[in-house]
This record gives C-alpha cells, sequence and structure tokens, in this order.
C-alpha cells in the first residue's frame, strides 16, 4: 500500500499544475514564519540571492544598497523618467516612521510591497537606515514590533 | 488540497520537502502570478460604424494598446492625435540589437555590442497562437512571424540542489517521472486500492493507459528497454551499417527524480499561453509596433512627456512636455484613452473621480530582468544538441533562452541568459549593468562551462530602472481585481484607461490590445449615442 498512496499525492501534484504547486510552495513558505529568512542558496557575502521569496540581507544598509537601490538609487535621491522615483534623501514623509514602514509593507502606488519578503526586523532595519542616512536625522527607532502591527 | 491521508509522508514534511528543492522555481512563477492567462476571448474588431460624428480621441501612449486604439479609431473617421514620451513608438514591445544604445533611470547607459542580426526581446518575446487579437494584427499589418521553440525536450531543467548541480535533459526527467509514477499507478490497480471508484473493466483499460503514458515495458515496468529508451532517448542510438544495435539507456531512480524537484518544470509548456504553436516576429518583436507605425506614425507625437490630464463637459487636456526642447504643451480632444503604465500615471495629476483614481493607485508593478548575451559561436547547438527552446534553473538568471531562428549558421549568436522575477529580480536590478552581464556570466557557465571561453559581449534591463514603465506590469491580485478593476475600466466623464494593466491578460501585448478594443467600442457606443 505504500507506493500506491504515494502515487496519489504525486499524481495529485502533477494533475494540479504548476500553479497548484506555487500555491503549496507559498504556503509552505508562509508557514516557516516571516521571522525566518529561509535560506534556499549561500548567496552574496552581504545575504543577497539566497532566495527568489526572500531577502536574505540582515541589515538596513545591505538592504538598502542591494534592493532599495534598484529605484530609488545609490544616493537615495531618486530617479526622473516618465514618472519619478522619490528622492529618500532629506525627505519629510519618512519624519513618521510608521509611514515609512508602512510603505514598505504595503507599497504605493507602482511600488510592490517589498517588506513582504523581508522579515520584520529586516524592515525595521532599513527604515532605520535610511530615516538616518542620506542627510536624513530622524532619531527614533522604529522597531519589529510596530512592523508587525503593520502587517 | 490534496487530502492527508493520501500522502505516506506528513503533510508538512511533502511542504518541506518543495520548500527544498522545487520551491524557488516555484515560487517564482508563482511571483510572476502569469498563469491565469487563458485563450483570448477575441472574435474580431469592434465594428465601429456610423461615423464619428467629428469626435476626436487623445491617446496617450503608443504602446501595443495605444497604437491599436490609434488605427482602429482613424479607420473609423476619428480625429486621433497620440502623445508618447519615448523617442520610438513600441513602449514595453521593444528589440535591443547591435548598435542600439539604452539609457535607463539612474544614468547608466549601454551600448549593444551584438553582431547584425542578433537581437533580444526585453519585454515581451513570444505570441501564442490563441492570442488572437496581436495575431490577427500581425497577419493584417504583415509582421512576418516565425515558430518560438518554447519546449525542447533537448534543452536542461537544472537545479544547484540536485544531481549534484549536473543540468538534467527535460526529456529525461519528463519521462522518468512519468514512467515511476505509471509504474506505481499500475501497482495501485492490481492490488485493488482504487477498487472504490475504479471498475474491473475501467482498471483494465487503465492500465493499457498507464503503459502507454509511462513508456512501460510488457510487465507495466519501468526500467532500461526499448519502451522508455525512445522515449527519454538511448544511451547508444540506432544508426545503420554492422554496429547499428541500440543500447537502452538507464532510467534515473524514481527517488532522485522526486526530490530534485525538477518535475516542477515538467508543466512549463502545458499552460494554453505557452502551448504550441508559438510564435516571435522574424527580425525582433518592435516588428509589431513598427508595423503599427506605418500605418499610424503621422498622428504620434514623440518625446512628449504628459504632466497632467484635466476633463470637463466640454473635452479633454493633457499638458505634456517636449523632453527635448523642454518646451511646454497642451493637446486637447473630446475623449482620452489613456494607456500610460499605472506605475506612471499614479504620479500624474488626473482629475478623474475617486474610484478611477483609487484603481490608478493600487496596482503595484512587478520586477522582472533580462540579459542578453552574446557568444563567439552556438555552442549550445554545435555542442550540446539544443536548438532553440528554454531551460530552466533555481539559480538567480531564472531561465536560458536559445535563438528560434539561424540554427546552424556560423559565427556570434544571441541568447537570453536571465529571465528572473521575485527577490532576484530587485537584487539584480540593483546591481550596475555592467555587473548585471557578468553575474548571468558566472551563473550561465555553471550549465554550459563554454560561457567562460565564448562570451562576447552582454545587455541587461532590470524592468523597474525601465524609464517608460517603472516596473514590468501591473500585479493584480484576486482581492485588487475585486476592489478596482471595474473602476479602472469603466469611462469617468471623457477618460477611459487601456493597457495590458486593463486586463485579465497581465504581461502580455494581448492584454493590451483587447483592453484597447473594449475601450474603443465603448467609447464608440458612447459617441453614437450623442
Amino acid at each position: 500500500m505504500k507506493h500506491g498512496s504515494m502515487v496519489l499525492g504525486t499524481a495529485a501534484a502533477l494533475a494540479l499544475g504548476g500553479m497548484a504547486v506555487s500555491a503549496v510552495a507559498q504556503t509552505a513558505a508562509d508557514a516557516a514564519g516571516r521571522a525566518k529568512a529561509v535560506a534556499d542558496f549561500p548567496g552574496d557575502a552581504d545575504g543577497a540571492f539566497q532566495s527568489a521569496a526572500r531577502f536574505g540581507e540582515p541589515d538596513g544598509e545591505k538592504m538598502y544598497r542591494r534592493v532599495c537601490a534598484g529605484c530609488h538609487m545609490p544616493d537615495g535621491k531618486g530617479a526622473q523618467g516618465a514618472g519619478h522615483y522619490p528622492a529618500l534623501a532629506r525627505n519629510q514623509n519618512i519624519a513618521s516612521g510608521d509611514y515609512a514602514v508602512y510603505v514598505v509593507v504595503k507599497g504605493m502606488h507602482g511600488m510592490p510591497g517589498v517588506g513582504r519578503m523581508m522579515n520584520d526586523e529586516q524592515v525595521a532595519s532599513v527604515v532605520n537606515y535610511v530615516r538616518t542616512s542620506f542627510g536624513n536625522k530622524y532619531r527614533d527607532k522604529v522597531t519589529a514590533k510596530q512592523v508587525s502591527a503593520v502587517r | 488540497m490534496t487530502p492527508d491521508a493520501a500522502l505516506p509522508m506528513s503533510k508538512r514534511d511533502l511542504l518541506a520537502l518543495i520548500g527544498r528543492t522545487g520551491g524557488a522555481a516555484a515560487m517564482y512563477f508563482a511571483m510572476s502570478n502569469l498563469g491565469q492567462a487563458h485563450a483570448s476571448p477575441f472574435k474580431g474588431v469592434p465594428v465601429l460604424d456610423g461615423g464619428a460624428k467629428g469626435a476626436s480621441v487623445l491617446i496617450l501612449g503608443a504602446g501595443v494598446a495605444g497604437l491599436t486604439a490609434a488605427y482602429e479609431l482613424r479607420r473609423a473617421g476619428y480625429k486621433v492625435q497620440v502623445l508618447e514620451y519615448n523617442g520610438k513608438v513600441g513602449g514595453r514591445s521593444w528589440t535591443l540589437r547591435g548598435g542600439d544604445t539604452y539609457t535607463e533611470l539612474g544614468g547608466a547607459v549601454q551600448n549593444c555590442e551584438f553582431s547584425s542580426g542578433n537581437y533580444i526581446n526585453p519585454g515581451p518575446w513570444r505570441i501564442p497562437h490563441n492570442h488572437y487579437a496581436i495575431m490577427h494584427y500581425c497577419q493584417e499589418l504583415g509582421v512576418a512571424l516565425e515558430p518560438f521553440m518554447q519546449l525542447n525536450y533537448n534543452a536542461y531543467i537544472h537545479s544547484s540542489k540536485a544531481f549534484d548541480g549536473k543540468p538534467q535533459r527535460f526529456r529525461h526527467i519528463q519521462a522518468d517521472f512519468l514512467g515511476h509514477v505509471s509504474e506505481l499507478m499500475v501497482k495501485a490497480v492490481k492490488k485493488e486500492a482504487l477498487a472504490d471508484t475504479v471498475t474491473r473493466e475501467d482498471g483494465e483499460i487503465l492500465l493499457e493507459a498507464l503503459r502507454e503514458i509511462g513508456a512501460l515495458d510488457k510487465d507495466f515496468r519501468y526500467v532500461a528497454g526499448p519502451a522508455s529508451s525512445v522515449r527519454r532517448g538511448w544511451a547508444k542510438g540506432p544508426g545503420g551499417g554492422l554496429t547499428a544495435e541500440p543500447v537502452a539507456s538507464e532510467p534515473l531512480t524514481f527517488e532522485s527524480v522526486l526530490r530534485s524537484g525538477m518535475w516542477s518544470h515538467i508543466t512549463d509548456s502545458m499552460e494554453t499561453t505557452h502551448h504550441t504553436a508559438i510564435f516571435q516576429p522574424v527580425g525582433g518583436m518592435d516588428m509589431i509596433p513598427r508595423a503599427f507605425a506605418r500605418k499610424v506614425g503621422e498622428v504620434v507625437r514623440l518625446n512628449s512627456k504628459v504632466t497632467a490630464i484635466r476633463h470637463d463637459e466640454n473635452g479633454v487636456t493633457a499638458s505634456y512636455v517636449d523632453t527635448k526642447t523642454g518646451e511646454k504643451l497642451t493637446a486637447q480632444a473630446d475623449w482620452c484613452i489613456c494607456t500610460i503604465p499605472l506605475s506612471i500615471l499614479s504620479q500624474i495629476e488626473v482629475n478623474v473621480g475617486a474610484e478611477m483614481a483609487a484603481a490608478i493607485g493600487a496596482v503595484p508593478y512587478a520586477a522582472s530582468l533580462k540579459v542578453g548575451l552574446e557568444f563567439k559561436r552556438r555552442f549550445w547547438e554545435q555542442d550540446e544538441q539544443i536548438y532553440g527552446g528554454i531551460t530552466m534553473t533555481d539559480l538567480p538568471i531564472g531561465q536560458i533562452s536559445y535563438p528560434s531562428s539561424n540554427y546552424g549558421s556560423a559565427g556570434p549568436a544571441s541568447l537570453l541568459g536571465a529571465y528572473g522575477f521575485g527577490a532576484f529580480a530587485f537584487e539584480f536590478t540593483s546591481l550596475p549593468p555592467a555587473e548585471r552581464v557578468a553575474r548571468t556570466v558566472e551563473w550561465g557557465s555553471r550549465i554550459h562551462p563554454q560561457y567562460r571561453e565564448e562570451f562576447l559581449n552582454g545587455i541587461a534591463v532590470g524592468w523597474h530602472r525601465v524609464p517608460w514603465t517603472q516596473g514590468c506590469f501591473g500585479q493584480w491580485t484576486d482581492d485588487m481585481r475585486a476592489e478596482h478593476y471595474k473602476n479602472l475600466c469603466q469611462i469617468d466623464g471623457r477618460i477611459m484607461i487601456a493597457g495590458e494593466h486593463a486586463s485579465y491578460i497581465p504581461a502580455w501585448q494581448e492584454g493590451g490590445i483587447t483592453s484597447a478594443l473594449d475601450a474603443i467600442g465603448r467609447l464608440h457606443q458612447r459617441v453614437m449615442a450623442g
């Protein structure tokens, strides 16, 4: 019976196809918990390229350099095209730490909620990094608990 | 989901196994969110008869949605003007060739150094036969199509965590998975384990079906022999002459295939949007916008950056800036079809109602990356007998797609060296372009060691750095659609929205074109109703 049962499970996965498997994998990742970044690969020394589903960068500076800078640019000054990426340098909107946490977790307009691929500590760390870099001098720290409340 | 009782291992173990093996690849498909695309409902271009009553339409954006609207509305007698931010038409329907220069957001400049005839399509690259609307326009506008090699049994599936990182031929994984599963299923039937649901007579039919589906031998076993080797390939293939007798190959074990997670790629080409026949325009995807431009190019104003859209009971006014001269200008019309990506439109002042405004601001844009590489020779054909098709990998490059044209030709050739989504795409995009290319070569060389010797040059497009879209495509969720989709697509005063973001076929040109056709059909009804 052992092999027969195995067939049922496997055949079901085959019949359901890619999206069902994806949904299972998604559930597995969620079940693993947001507090733990799952490393699929050794990745780079600073945590980049560890997983297609999770950012592995352990602290705010590394996260900014390897993820956020893709749009907001390495110098935090944003960019201009048909639209623009807002500068985070000397940005008054992020005077509110809660607002910054909300944008990272939930996204804003075209910006995806990249915080969904970070754990609470990672979100707090990158928000704290941005709020104290690029000429920003907001001294109050956001906490992982605040991030958890926003999710 | 699968009932727990049917699983010999616990459900949690299975989930963990999938997470360890197929997880990353499966995940990236989940994020790419393209699987819901189905055959297009296109039944023909809407009939816009009865004249246009002198009405004018301002179209914003000259991608395939805007070009389709311009082409059909002009034909129906409307006065049409199109504003386009870029210096050329096409939007995301775009091709990079040798001699092209691409400047991304942040200012990094890349010069494409490909030889003549080589190219990559950074955006859309495939046209399924069941995307009837874009097939219609390719035929009507005379865009030559050629087969896109979607499924190549001799391409690889690669996992850095299985078979010691050695790539496996697709035909091996597919044949061996189906073979072993069929053999197990036969055992279940013969033990009457399925007696509750399968009658004895149906069981006999099922056994024969399993023998055929699984390439089982006369004793219903999946083992080395002629039955399995005609599927997965022989160790020494049959030929002619004295030493022509074939030698059967040894299947991989069920456990190794199962645990590799590679079975997750058997279904990659089973979705309707990837079924054969599937095509590409000969010479590059931008042959489509170029063909449209031959019909409507004279009403497209390039280098025009829209800054505000206002409408009232009398008409629509778009404010825009000529990006070459800095001159501030306006354009007026009775109606507006806006195809500007929501990632951009959400930043533009538009006096639509609260519901449409909320919809415009609700949709995040997905990250994606494509890297084109040029090599000195077609080593994938010459050394590995891979003619077109796609190798899938769990590495950050996601996949390698070999060119579907000019097979067997000498000299340099380009391939798609990376097409990634998810976290990897964000991390790739944050790298300087030259480093994206270098990493792509490094990772790809684990599948094709020839990369190191044969690499010539490359070009990398991270879609969040593309100045005219700030992202790859509108990444709707079911909840978002329930709340906002109809509000996005309704007519708001004198403004209508079109584009892939106003469709259920995200990221495909078919979505953009069918949304444009739907918009002009409804607009025409409104105009006729006076």
